[in-house]
């Protein structure tokens, strides 16, 4: 369905990066097409995230490149990057919210300084984005009086008012209290039903199986897996995807 | 009596001269927050040419006595340059010109101390780094300073004194005007030692009052 697309939405070859003499990412691909979302899995250190910050050039490979809608993107460039990375929405593990603004201001700031929005513009689009996660009524509020599941929200809806072509999660959830993780997964889940075209990292395996189109098994900087979550965790197919995650959901005491 | 007289008839003269103090500590305070930001920029987020020429700045400033900076800029630099400044004027730039290499270091330890994060996610909103720097990571580093930006008033204030060597007719000038001519020595330069207590004790509360007005609400470092 969604693989016989013409041209990918973003395209990712050959990307390596080597960091301290030791090489975080082998040439890695992948071809990302629109509405689709795919799961980045595997221990950590295998460079779930180091590709996920490669992909809007947060870091900057050694080798390799990324198309947009077909289109070549040159990350020494100022101009074409910051224009590509606006398009590129990005959440982080630990949130990393703007702490001295308040989260309508954390939400609207880019839309004023990078969009070029006037205020009220801004802060109505702010508030609609805020109200989408489900927390228009925080919006004054500083990140430090949110909970983490609150501050994940609002780095989402910061996300989503630049009105990306794709998002990148790096492990939304890995940073929350047990108790906070379903009202971010609530939120994503939402993201994927209305069609975003995504990239995640996280263990979230339940999230995989029901949502993920692909998922990518990662190790030692490699994709060493891929395919649907129906095939690579199908009981007894003997994958490296499928016995890692037993694993980890050992650990965590609860069935997959 | 005698002494009394004297004090009250010196107190206003010597009160213009804290006009003056302040006024030069005030001028290098903001001198120094314009040289010390774009110094402590270039030292944190600089390539190795401006890392080192913010360095070079940093550390002739802190290595050479203000007594020396005073003289060397007044009767030296200044001259030569052709910059033809009263000694106010002049004792104001070099406070400020030495305060910017201290100040730049109270506000790279700030900046170093906000999370990576800060600028990682203003960039993949798409903002450039001169952007970044000036709406997401300076508003938080300057709050941060205050505390340093309050010592370093202290600091300057008492600094202010020495501008007396180039003939600034401050607190310290007029003390010494009063007291060599009356003989009042003991209680003109305690009058002294007050205001400058007076104005330190002004200045940090004032800053601790701006600390608490620009606080975030729940936001501990």
């Amino acid at each position: 369905m969604k693989r016989n697309d013409k041209t990918p939405l973003m395209r990712v070859q050959g990307i390596s990066v080597r960091l301290g003499g030791r090489e975080i990412l082998k040439s890695v691909s992948l071809d990302l097409y629109e509405g689709e979302m795919k799961v980045l899995i595997g221990p950590s250190g295998g460079g779930k995230s180091t590709l996920l910050q490669c992909m809007n050039y947060l870091i900057l490979p050694d080798r390799g490149e990324i198309e947009l809608e077909g289109r070549n993107v040159d990350p020494h460039n100022a101009r074409e990057l910051c224009s590509f990375r606006q398009q590129v929405g990005m959440i982080f593990q630990d949130f990393n919210l703007f702490d001295h603004l308040t989260a309508v201001e954390n939400v609207g700031i880019a839309l004023r300084k990078v969009r070029g929005m006037g205020r009220t513009e801004a802060r109505d689009r702010a508030m609609a984005e805020l109200e989408r996660v489900g927390l228009g009524d925080k919006a004054r509020l500083y990140p430090a009086e949110l909970s983490g599941g609150q501050k994940q929200r609002v780095s989402i809806a910061r996300a989503l008012a630049m009105d990306p072509k794709v998002m990148l999660l790096d492990e939304p959830t890995s940073a929350l209290d047990p108790e906070l993780v379903s009202e971010v997964l609530t939120v994503i889940r939402g993201l994927a039903q209305n069609g975003m075209t995504m990239v995640m990292a996280t263990h979230q395996m339940g999230f995989t199986r029901s949502l993920a189109d692909e998922v990518l098994f990662m190790q030692e900087g490699q994709i060493i897996e891929q395919g649907s979550p129906k095939d690579l965790l199908a009981d007894g197919s003997g994958t490296r995807t499928l016995d890692f995650c037993s694993q980890i959901l050992d650990v965590e005491g609860c069935t997959p | 009596m005698e002494t009394l007289n004297v004090l009250l008839e010196a107190l206003p003269y010597v009160l213009q001269g804290g006009a003056v103090t302040v006024f030069a500590v005030v001028g290098a305070m903001f001198l120094g927050l314009a040289v010390g930001v774009p110094l402590a920029v270039a030292q944190v987020y600089g390539n190795a040419p401006l890392r080192f020429l913010s360095g070079l700045y940093v550390w002739f400033f802190r290595g050479v006595p203000i007594l020396v900076l005073l003289f060397l800029f007044y009767f030296g630099l200044f001259n030569l340059i052709g910059l033809n400044l009263n000694a106010v004027g002049a004792a104001t730039i070099v406070l400020g010109m030495t305060s910017g290499a201290y100040q730049s270091q109270i506000f790279r330890g700030s900046i170093l101390s906000l999370s990576k994060g800060q600028l990682k996610a203003a960039r993949a909103l798409g903002m450039s780094d001169g952007l970044a720097i000036r709406s997401i990571i300076l508003p938080q580093a300057l709050r941060l300073s205050i505390p340093g930006w309050s010592n370093e008033y202290s600091i300057i204030l008492k600094d202010s004194a020495l501008a007396f060597v180039l003939g600034a007719s401050e607190i310290m000038a007029r003390t010494h005007f009063v007291a060599s001519r009356t003989y009042k020595h003991l209680p003109m330069y305690l009058t002294a030692a007050v205001l400058y207590f007076l104005l330190t004790w002004a200045g940090v509360a004032a800053l601790r009052a701006l600390e608490k007005r620009v606080r975030i609400k729940g936001y501990v470092q």
